[in-house]
């Protein structure tokens, strides 16, 4: 055998009182060393001098780091991305976010403190370690007190160390070395079987997943979640007198803070109202993409009245004729919200936001498309006049 | 069996500032009650809310800390067991504390009240309310006067039977004892647990009739365990500074104390959470509006402070572990502990005494601290009796040579 292949010098005791004498002379002197044990034997720490770990301090900070994130998290998702109102909660619900960041602590602290034990101290992705398919192991784990000093201990001498241990009431002391291979092993994380194993435990857990949130889910009888006892909207029902499971608000109902659209005719919307959106870049892009969602299937992307329904449904007329640059913008917003023939309202599908940045949208379109338009000096100064008369 | 004396132990007088300082405090907190009783009654009954649900908590407490150490024959409490033993003297005090109120709900009996603390006992209120006329076959004065009597004499039945025998084998050293009383500490178990939960009901959620928790039973549990903890510790790291324990107590029935403490810090505001975060999401006008007026005015940082006594201090000040086995923090964390929880009982039961008087302003002052410095020196003073001829160590348990070298 050659010197550098040994790891360690290990030593058997029977009973936990000389484990523990044993384990208090050798800290006196060596700092590695370590002892394994059936079971806990306690005061052990105390016999090693080991000092309190300090793997608490990881624990916490990951555990709070995660927690941190999990509650911006939780505020980003649930007061700015996609606000809702659920329960009649605020949208900043911090009780009932308390759990979760409370678990999110303890699993995150728990699982990144052995995956770092994993990652850093054993350095992952080995798995081999000397002490593994010794003898000394397989005593250790049944019915023996081990104790073993490194060969890389600055005092190591091994036939003083034998002697020691000997004295102190050794059943037996054995050497320990390296597997010839694991001498100059390094960490290789594209080892091949490493990178297979990862992808087909990745394609399993995605399979899985899958299988689960789209089949399972709906069979038999995991489908419970699925299928309740409950009245589903467009459903009849049995319980209300009308028949409908689904309930409307008391007539006059309003929404906190919403005062609905009064006018009834194009003319009086065009008479008293005026656009209060700025065309802004902002504004405009908002108006772009509500533009493209909700009218171009009629009114064609560039509002130039090319339908994209292909003759089911007659087409919307062009948007930046002559015609509709002299419509005002409450006579434009009339028709969004209320509809004009056969074309619908859009009353409770566009803000009323967006519903002005859309026809700050056609006025651009008109612009920059449609025949110009000249006013004169009279016209505009009248046409503004009306809309302070209106506003005040 | 073993009948043989298996430790060594010494009985050493008693500190002699717990008898002087005990008595002062009783003297003067007992002044104090005096003085409040002739200025107003309905006052005082509140105040000795404080007092009674503390002392109650010692005395259950004590019970419950003796039943856990027979039942799991846990090693590490026994040197402490005893402390625990003498502290169920508290029981003794219970009808002195609770004496204000029973005697007026006593006198509502014959319509005849003193003064206004428990709605439920206005016969005509109860007739015009429909919930309360529900809940009127439990919530009467007889049965609550009979409830509370019942609960005192199983404690000291228990007492008598649990702490006696322990007593006993001081001398007998005999170990069968021990199996003996494991197995009543199986029966005052499910005694106990009902006990507690009806004290808790009783005194302090029937304050506001029309409310209801099904976790308030633990939520006082929670407070009194950890406040039994704290004060068999602070006695305990005190005895053993002045060598009056046993020799072998060590760091780590430091550290034990110090963990059920702080366990029982975190498992508090577990429960306390639970029943505020389940009432605040159903969202049910008859549940919250228990919360509402501590959400309020001057209560509402009452209970933001709440969150801080009696979790986030204590939580902090003992999260380390050399904070656990180092004797100066034990003391300070037990008396914070012990101060936390009657602060607790505090906020439970005065935002009733501040709706009595149609204030949303809290009250605290001289009445309360009195009857606290009554209950709390009259609970070290009833110990120091106690233990004057008693040893501290439970000499004569089987487990006490194994717990002496107790290793973590
Ligand atoms: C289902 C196809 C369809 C959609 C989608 C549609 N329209 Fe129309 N729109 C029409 C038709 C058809 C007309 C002609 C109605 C008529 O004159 O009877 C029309 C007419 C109009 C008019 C002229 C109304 C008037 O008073 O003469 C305006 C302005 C208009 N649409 C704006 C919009 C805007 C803005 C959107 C997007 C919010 C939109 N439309 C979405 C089909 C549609």
């Amino acid at each position: 055998m050659i010197k550098e292949n040994l790891y360690a010098i290990s030593a058997l005791f029977d009973t936990p009182d000389s484990i523990m004498k044993a384990a208090d002379n050798i800290s006196t002197e060596y700092k590695r060393f370590d002892v394994n044990t059936p079971y806990p034997v306690h005061g052990m720490d105390d016999a090693m001098k080991l000092t309190p770990s300090r793997i608490g301090y990881f624990t916490i900070s990951i555990g709070l780091f995660c927690m941190s994130f999990m509650l911006y998290f939780m505020y980003w998702s649930n007061s700015v991305d996609y606000p809702q109102v659920i329960g009649g909660k605020p949208f900043f619900a911090f009780p009932a976010y308390v759990p979760i960041m409370f678990e999110i602590t303890i699993l995150t602290g728990a699982v990144l403190s052995v995956a770092m034990m994993i990652s850093v101290l054993f350095k992952f992705p080995n798995n081999a370690h000397p002490l593994h398919d010794s003898g000394y192991m397989k005593a250790v784990s049944s019915d023996k007190y081990g104790i073993y000093v490194e060969a890389k201990d600055s005092n190591f001498d091994y036939s003083k160390l034998e002697k020691q241990f000997k004295e102190l009431g050794a059943s037996s002391v054995s050497p320990i070395y390296y597997d010839e291979e694991e001498v100059d092993w390094k960490p290789n994380t594209w080892d091949p079987k490493f990178v297979i194993g990862t992808i087909g435990i990745a394609i399993l857990t995605s399979f899985s997943v899958y299988m689960h949130m789209n089949k399972v889910l709906f069979m038999v009888p995991f489908d419970w979640m699925m299928n309740q006892e409950r009245a589903d909207y467009g459903e009849t029902s049995e319980f209300f007198a009308d028949g409908y499971s689904m309930r409307v608000a008391p007539v006059g109902t309003i929404a906190r803070g919403f005062i609905p659209y009064q006018y009834d005719s194009p003319d009086s919307a065009s008479k008293y109202m005026t656009n209060p959106t700025v065309a802004s870049e902002h504004n405009l892009e908002l108006g772009q993409r509500k533009f493209l969602t909700y009218c171009s299937p009629c009114h064609g992307n560039m509002a130039e009245g090319a339908s994209r329904l292909k003759g089911n449904m007659p087409p919307g007329p062009d948007l930046r004729t002559e015609f509709y640059q002299n419509f005002t913008d409450g006579r434009f917003y009339h028709t969004i919200t209320k509809g004009k023939g056969i074309m619908a309202g859009y009353e409770s599908q566009i803000t009323r936001e967006e519903r002005w940045a859309i026809i700050n949208y056609i006025r651009t379109l008109q612009k920059a498309f449609g025949t110009p338009v000249v006013k004169t000096e009279e016209e505009i100064a009248e046409n503004s006049e009306t809309k302070t008369e209106a506003s005040e | 069996m073993g009948a043989s004396i298996t430790v060594e132990y010494v009985k050493k007088a008693l500190p002699s500032g717990l008898i002087k300082w005990s008595s002062i405090g009783l003297i003067v907190g007992l002044a104090l009650v005096i003085f409040s009783a002739t200025m107003d009654m309905q006052r005082l009954a509140f105040s000795s809310l404080l007092g009674y649900m503390f002392v109650m908590s010692i005395a259950m407490g004590a019970l419950f800390f003796i039943a856990l150490d027979h039942i799991t024959g846990s090693i590490w409490s026994t040197p402490f067991r005893r402390i625990a033993e003498i502290l169920t003297n508290a029981i003794w005090l219970a009808p002195i504390m609770a004496a204000p109120i029973l005697y007026n709900i006593f006198l509502e009996m014959g319509g005849h009240g003193m003064f206004d603390m428990y709605h439920w006992t206005h016969d005509a209120v109860v007739a015009a309310d429909p919930f309360l006329s529900q809940k009127a076959p439990y919530l009467n004065e007889s049965s609550f006067i009979f409830r509370t009597v019942l609960i005192w004499v199983l404690m000291i039945i228990f007492k008598f039977i649990l702490v006696g025998n322990s007593y006993k084998q001081d001398k007998t050293f005999n170990h069968k004892t021990n199996k003996v009383n494991a197995a009543f500490s199986a029966i005052f178990m499910a005694v106990f647990a009902v006990s507690i939960t009806l004290t808790a009901i009783d005194f302090m959620m029937s304050l506001e009739p029309h409310w209801f928790s099904t976790i308030f039973g633990i939520y006082y549990f929670a407070g009194t365990f950890a406040c039994i903890v704290a004060m068999i510790t602070l006695i305990a790291v005190n005895f053993n500074e002045k060598g009056l324990m046993i020799e072998g107590i060590n760091k780590d029935h430091y550290y034990s104390l110090g963990g059920w403490m702080f366990a029982f810090t975190t498992f508090w505001m577990y429960i306390a959470f639970s029943q505020f975060m389940l009432i605040w999401y159903a969202n049910i006008p008859e549940e919250t509006f228990w919360y509402m007026p501590r959400m309020e005015g001057t209560w509402a940082y009452l209970s933001i402070a709440l969150i801080f006594i009696k979790f986030l201090v204590p939580f902090g000040l003992s999260i380390q572990r050399p904070s656990k086995t180092n004797p100066k923090r034990l003391k300070l964390v037990a008396m914070w502990i012990i101060g936390a929880h009657i602060y607790d009982i505090w906020w439970v039961s005065y935002p009733t005494y501040s709706h009595l008087k149609e204030t949303h302003s809290p009250f605290f002052g001289w009445q309360e601290l009195g009857f606290v410095l009554f209950a709390i020196s009259a609970v070290f003073f009833v110990f120091a009796i106690a233990a004057k001829n008693k040893n501290i160590v439970p000499i004569g348990d089987a487990k006490m040579e194994r717990a002496i070298n107790f290793h973590l």
